[in-house]
Order: C-alpha cells, then structure tokens, then sequence
C-alpha cells in the first residue's frame, strides 16, 4: 500500500473511533433544558428524557428532610416542586431566592427529582447590579 | 480621577486607531516617518493604558465607591492583595486588564524589533493594534471602569462596596486571572508575526524562529493558569475535583490544546518545511480561541458555574471573531502557492507520522471539547431543542485521546525522520514496552482492575523508561568521552540540545500529571452528620470531631471544626475545615482542609450544619496521588525554562534530502 493510503486509513479509523464514542457519550448524558411551562405540559414519553429546569428559589421553600432536600422552583407565575436526592452537597450559592438550575426526571406525582442542583446568586457578580443606594445627600446649601 | 482615567483610555483607543492607520499608510506610501510614528503610538498607548490601570488600582484599594467598579468588586474589610485583584474580578477590570497586557506586549515586540525585520514590522504593528482596538473600544465605549453610579442627577457614593466574590478570595485565584492572561493575550503576537509575513512574503520560517519563545512562554502561561484554576478548584469549591469540563474551564483548555499541537507541528516546518498551511491555521485557531475563550468566560452564551451572566458585549465579540476569522481565511487562501509543502511523508513509522497523529488527536480533542461545550447551542439552533451534555460525554472521548497522546509522547521522539526500520523499533522499544507489561501483570495481581487506570500506569512507565533511556544513552556517550562523572554529563547533554532534552522534561512533567489524573479512578468518599466527638471512617482512616468554634471578623463569621485523623489506632494528623459566611456579599463558602501527601489526600469539607445546629455536615474524601498533578506542574516549569536556554551546540537541520541516502536527521557543528 502506498504510505498515503495507509495515512488516510489511520486517519478515518482514529476519526471514526472518536465520532463513535462522541455520538454514544451525547446519548448517554444529554439534557434537555426545559422551562417549567414545558415541564407541566410534557407527554409520558418526554418524560423519560433528563431534563434541566431552571428557576428562581421560592423564598422560604427550602426545607431540609434527612438527605432530601425539598424546594419549590418558580418562573414568573408558574411553579414548580423539587425534591434533591443527589449526593454531592448543595452549593454555597443554593438560597432562598437563587437562580438554581435542577437536573433529573419528572416523577409521576408531579414532583421533579434532581439529582444534580446548580446555583448561582440572583443579581450579583454581573449583569445590573443592584445596590442599596442610601438617600443622596440634600443639597447643603439648600439646607442651610 | 475617574475622568482622567476615562480619558486615558479614550485617548488609547485614538493611538491604537492611529497606529493602525499610519503603519498601514506608511505601509502603503513607503513613508518611514508614518511608520516610526506609528510604533510610537504603540508605546503611547502602553503608557495611557498603565495609567488607566494605575487609576482603578488606586481606586479600588483606597474605596472610592462612588465607582460602579470599585463599589461592586471591592469592600472596606478585605485585605490590600484582594483589592487589588478586584482589578480582574469583574468583567470591565478584566478587559482593561486584557487591553493593559496587549499594550505592554506589543510595547515590548516594538522595541525588540526596532532594527528587524522592517518589511514585516508594520504589518505586525497593524495586526496587534487591530486587536488593540477592539478591547480599547470595549472598555472604553461600552463596559467602561470608571463609570459612577449615579442617582438622579447626582454621583453616589454608597459608603462600603459588596466585595470580591468570596469564592474568588484565595491565594491562587488572585494570580490565575492574569496568568491565564498572559497566555490569552500573549498568542496575539505569534499570530500577528504570522499574519504579517504572510501578508509580506517572507522568505524562509522567520516568524517562527522570532515567535518560538514566545509561543513557548504563552504556552506555558496558558497551562499554568489552567492549573493553578485547577488548584484553586480543588482546594476552594469543596467538592474535592479539579476538572469539572466546565464551559469556562473548556474555553481555557481549547486554546492551549491547539497551541501545544502548533508548537509540535511547527517543528516539521522548521525541519522538514512540512504543514506550512497547517501552521498558519493553528496559530490562527490558537489566537481565535483565545478571543473565544474570553468571549465565553465574559458573555455568559453557555451557562456555567462561573456566574457571570448575559452582557451586551457578546455581539461585539462575535462581530470580531467573524471578521477576523473571515480575514484570515481569505488571508491564507490567497497565499497558498507562498506555502507550498517541500517534503512529502514517507512511511506510516516515522517522525513526521508521530507529529502528524498528535496534531490530528489534539485537534480532535480540541473539537470535541469545543463541540460539547457549544452544544446547547448548536443543538438550539439545529433541532430548537436546547440540549446540553456533561462530563461523561468530554471522559468518554477524552481519555482514550489521553492515552494515545501518552503513547505517542513515548514512541514519537525516539523514531527516525523519513522512516524507521524494524531494527530500529525493536532496539528502542523492547525493553520499556516488556516492562509495561510485567506493571501491568503486577498491577493486575495487586488488585487494580480498572481498565483504563492499568493502561494509564503501563503507558506512564513506557514513556518514563523511554525519556529516561535517551537521557542515560547520551550521557553515557559524554561520559565515555570526556570521563566526567554520570551528573555532569547529563547536565552537559541538556544544555547541548536544550530544546531537545527540556522538551522530554516537559515530557515527563506531564506523564506525573497523567499518574495524578488516573488516581481520580480509586477515589473514595463518605457524607456525615457529626456532633462533637462522634467518630466515622473513610478508606483505612479514622476520623473524630474534637471540637467545633464558633467566631466573627471584619469580613466574615467563621464555624471550625476540629478534626482528628487516624490510622491503624495513631493519630496522624487534625484536620481543621472552616465554613464562613461573608458579610458584605452574605454568601457562605467553605474552606476545607487537606492533608496532602504523595500517595493520597485526605480532603475535608465543612458542608454546613445540620437543621438543629448542633450537628456538623461533614464530607471526607481520600484522594490518592493528586500531588503527582503539582509535582508534575513543576517538573514541566523546569522543563520549559530549559528550552528557553540557548543551546551550547548550533543545529544545522538538514533541510532537503535526495532521494535514497539516509542522512542524519541533523548536523551538530560546534561552535
């Protein structure tokens, strides 16, 4: 065989194995994102999928039972209640009022169960931040 | 002070425009003045941008709050090191600081070049104030540092400002956002000297000879910001991992993936003059995903646990990104006759073959990592579905792409250029390939059934035994000459080849990594509720609550617990985690406490606190060899500042060959 055609059968066989294991890897973890509208109006089928909801924590919804942790995701109106049954710990940024994004299934009684919960502090690092801006101060002259 | 800080950057932004304009004029009208001037407004600008920097600094450490910046990155109570990183610990600090690094770097290639290569000069001054442009555009029109917050139709000053993100609060995190960006922005200037002698027809491989060290410090750079966001993950996050493939941690990886297949495969264009195209579209991808890597971190396009959120900027950075992408293209399209290859490849078992299967695999890796992280985009647009994927996907592919890379780091130095006979192979291989083989028995025997863990252990000691055998058969060689003890020949050998023998250094660098990383394979972990003076066990150690204090600083309150470890009924050590809520930003962080050493570590988390207080959540793990992965950091930084030194013996390559005479793959001529 000339040392081209050999080249070009490494190559395919190489390219090929790691287009294999891509395509099995993408169908072994891939997630839907799903907003909680969608959630409430899935199918039986859809369900099946893993899915990842994002939201803000309800305020005061945490509440801790043994290793669960349970907790009501809103968007807008809609809301939606999650049980935590994974084994990592929650992040430090996981609080009352946190964007949270949950991973896992839709469980048959309309409880969504996570087994992976990201967090990231509403309003902080970036976007617009928001201070508390204390009163500018009167004028001076006009008190005076 | 913010006005004057403002218009520095606003006038930056004017030389760097400038400076564009008059090296492409002077360019054109072959007008030296034009060109002198231009890379007079290069330095300008480093001075402007300094100052600029210099004003925020002085901002953020004396607390002027009256600063959007400062009130939103800095507070009162953090120490004078944390304020100052509060320079890059948001997304306008950070791009003043891209900006200020470019300034400074393209200072510096103005000055070294200031007699060289004068054809080529203006179109490099060109290309890096190009770049220049845009971040001064940036930081200067649309996310500006000094803009001040305002109420009405009054500046505000809001007394004490949030702080730096507590999480960003550690030793590490304060300098791997500038050494990252020291490698992001320092591949501005390979691919500007490649552009430029693109653009100029320059005879020969000038831009990588003057470029070479420049990659290799970038390079560096880039791997060493890399680890040290690696570190820093294993040490702060508190979920004991170092890798997560996470957007931002992938948009740091892409770039030196294809950086460190360029620094392989430009060796074939200096020696062979091979890949010529190839070259230039690494450089290019390097230098793109450099801006995409930025893109990434400081848009927000991909959502990530480094919570930067959307921003305006992203449109900006994609305009750039396909302008410049497109340029470049039709750049290398129409020079393609200038990059005709001189060389073909011969045989499958040869030098050029082992360059030719590490850049397609690191590509290839580079892809896959690029293509699961934008997924959730691509998988948008195509299907509407927004549909992500996670680390499994990235270990899935990426760890056979480990292996074959270790494999190839042991087989590629030590086959011949052109090709290589049977013999050959055999002399050079038997030995460490049988040795492999009996590890991998012993391993086998002693327990360690984990497939790609013995492959790991058997491929780390074949390209050991290999690198070692190359070091111990020309110092032998030296010492048979000159009679020296074994120490000093091989120290002698190194300096004279310092390329060659620093690179199996780094080599060998990341083969102790590649030990660390498959020590991920046996971690062990547990979760627990303590109260003080309940005991619990973890993988041979014993672990008992001594006590846990409650306290309050300036910055934030603290919870410590102290934790006793033993083994075997001895006490070896106490580990002491630490759960803190900050007080400006009312965030909790965790920080935990390691044991390390070089077999394992014992890693303990503060995880918070049970619902009735009384109890601790604590989470121990036991990770073995991950010392190996900052062993090897070390071993590759040695290694790389030998390939920087100089090498005593001149190489002369031997650059085209005649068909049917074997010539050595290189002529030493000593000095």
């Amino acid at each position: 065989m000339k040392p081209y055609a050999k080249f070009a059968v490494l190559v395919v066989a190489i390219i090929g194995t790691l287009a294999w294991l891509a395509a099995g890897g993408i169908n072994e973890t891939k997630t839907y994102y799903k907003e909680i509208k969608e959630v409430n109006a899935m199918t039986k089928a859809e369900l099946e999928k893993r899915i990842r909801v994002g939201g803000d924590v309800a305020e005061n919804s945490i509440v801790r039972e043994g290793k669960e942790v349970r907790f009501v995701l809103t968007q807008k109106e809609l809301k939606l209640p999650v049980v935590y049954v994974g084994t990592e710990p929650l992040p430090d940024t996981f609080r009352n009022g946190a964007q949270a994004l949950a991973d896992g299934k839709m469980r048959p009684d309309g409880v969504f169960q996570a087994n992976r919960i990201q967090a990231k502090c509403a309003s902080k690092y970036e976007g617009k931040p928001q201070y508390k801006v204390k009163p500018p101060i009167q004028d001076s002259k006009a008190a005076i | 002070m913010e006005n004057v800080g403002a218009l520095a950057i606003l006038l930056a932004f004017c030389f760097s425009v400038y400076a564009v304009a008059a090296s492409l004029a002077g360019k054109w009208r072959s007008n030296p003045f034009l060109l002198l001037s231009a890379e007079r407004a290069v330095y300008s600008n480093f001075f402007l941008l300094t100052a600029a920097s210099a004003i925020l600094v002085y901002s953020l450490i004396a607390g002027d709050f009256r600063l959007a910046y400062v009130a939103g990155h800095s507070n009162r109570a953090m120490p004078t090191a944390y304020k100052f990183a509060s320079w890059w610990g948001g997304q306008s600090g950070s791009l003043l600081l891209w900006a200020w690094l470019l300034s400074l770097y393209s200072a510096i290639i103005v000055f070294q070049n200031r007699r060289k290569f004068r054809d080529m000069m203006p179109w490099t001054v060109a290309i890096l104030m190009s770049v220049q442009l845009f971040f001064n555009l940036l930081i200067g029109f649309i996310v500006s540092p000094f803009e001040v917050l305002v109420q009405g139709r009054g500046i505000v000053d809001v007394g004490d400002g949030q702080g730096l993100n507590p999480l960003l609060q550690y030793w590490t995190m304060v300098i791997h956002p500038p050494i990252l960006y020291l490698g992001y922005v320092g591949f501005t200037v390979p691919f500007a000297f490649a552009m430029a002698s693109l653009i100029s027809k320059q005879k020969g491989e000038e831009w990588i000879h003057t470029t070479r060290r420049w990659s290799i410090v970038t390079w560096f750079f880039q791997g060493t910001g890399i680890l040290l966001g690696a570190g820093w993950a294993y040490a702060v996050l508190g979920w004991g991992g170092y890798w997560g493939w996470d957007p931002v941690e992938n948009a740091s990886l892409l770039p030196w993936l294809t950086s460190t297949a360029f620094l392989h495969s430009v060796m074939m264009q200096e020696k062979k003059g091979m890949m010529k195209i190839w070259n230039m579209v690494l450089v290019a991808a390097t230098f793109f995903l450099c801006i995409f890597g930025t893109t990434l971190t400081r848009t927000g396009i991909v959502s990530s646990v480094h919570a930067f959120a959307q921003s305006p900027i992203g449109v900006y950075f994609f305009s750039f990104l396909a302008i410049g992408i497109a340029a470049t293209i039709l750049l290398i399209l129409s020079r393609v006759d200038y990059l005709k290859t001189e060389s073909r490849m011969e045989s499958v078992v040869s030098r050029e073959s082992s360059f030719l299967f590490n850049n397609l695999i690191l590509v290839a890796s580079c892809f896959s990592v690029l293509w699961g992280t934008l997924f959730p985009v691509i998988s948008e647009a195509v299907t509407g579905e927004k549909i992500s994927v996670d680390a499994p996907f990235f270990n899935k592919i990426n760890i056979p792409i480990g292996l074959f890379l270790l494999f190839l780091t042991g087989v590629g130095p030590l086959i011949a250029w052109r090709r290589s006979s049977l013999e050959s192979l055999k002399r050079a291989f038997f030995w460490p390939i049988l040795g492999s083989i009996v590890l991998t028995i012993v391993l086998g025997i002693a327990g360690i059934h984990h497939p790609f863990a013995l492959m790991s252990f058997a491929l780390c000691l074949f390209v050991t035994w290999t690198i070692m055998g190359e070091f111990y058969k020309g110092s032998r060689a030296i010492q048979a000459k000159s009679g020296q003890n074994f120490a000093v020949a091989a120290i002698q050998l190194t300096h004279r080849n310092t390329r060659r023998y620093g690179g199996y250094l780094v080599h060998m660098g990341i083969v102790l990594m590649f030990i660390g990383f498959t020590g991920k394979a046996f971690d062990k972990d547990t979760t627990v509720e303590a109260a003080v003076g309940d005991n619990f066990r973890l993988g041979g150690y014993e672990m008992k609550v001594r006590e846990i204090l409650d306290g309050d600083n300036d910055n934030y309150s603290w919870r410590h617990a102290k934790i006793d470890v033993s083994q075997n009924g001895k006490l070896v050590t106490t580990l002491e985690p630490e759960r803190r809520g900050y007080k400006a930003s009312r965030q909790p962080t965790s920080e935990v406490a390691i044991w390390r050493r070089l077999n394992e570590d014992v890693y303990i988390n503060f995880a918070g606190s049970s619902e009735d207080n009384k109890k601790a959540v604590i989470q121990a793990y036991v990770f073995p060899l991950v010392s190996w992965i900052w062993i090897g950091f070390w071993v590759l930084l040695i290694g790389t500042i030998i390939c920087l030194i100089p090498s005593k013996v001149r190489l002369q390559y031997a650059r085209t060959q005649v068909v049917g005479v074997t010539s050595k793959p290189y002529v030493e001529v000593e000095r």
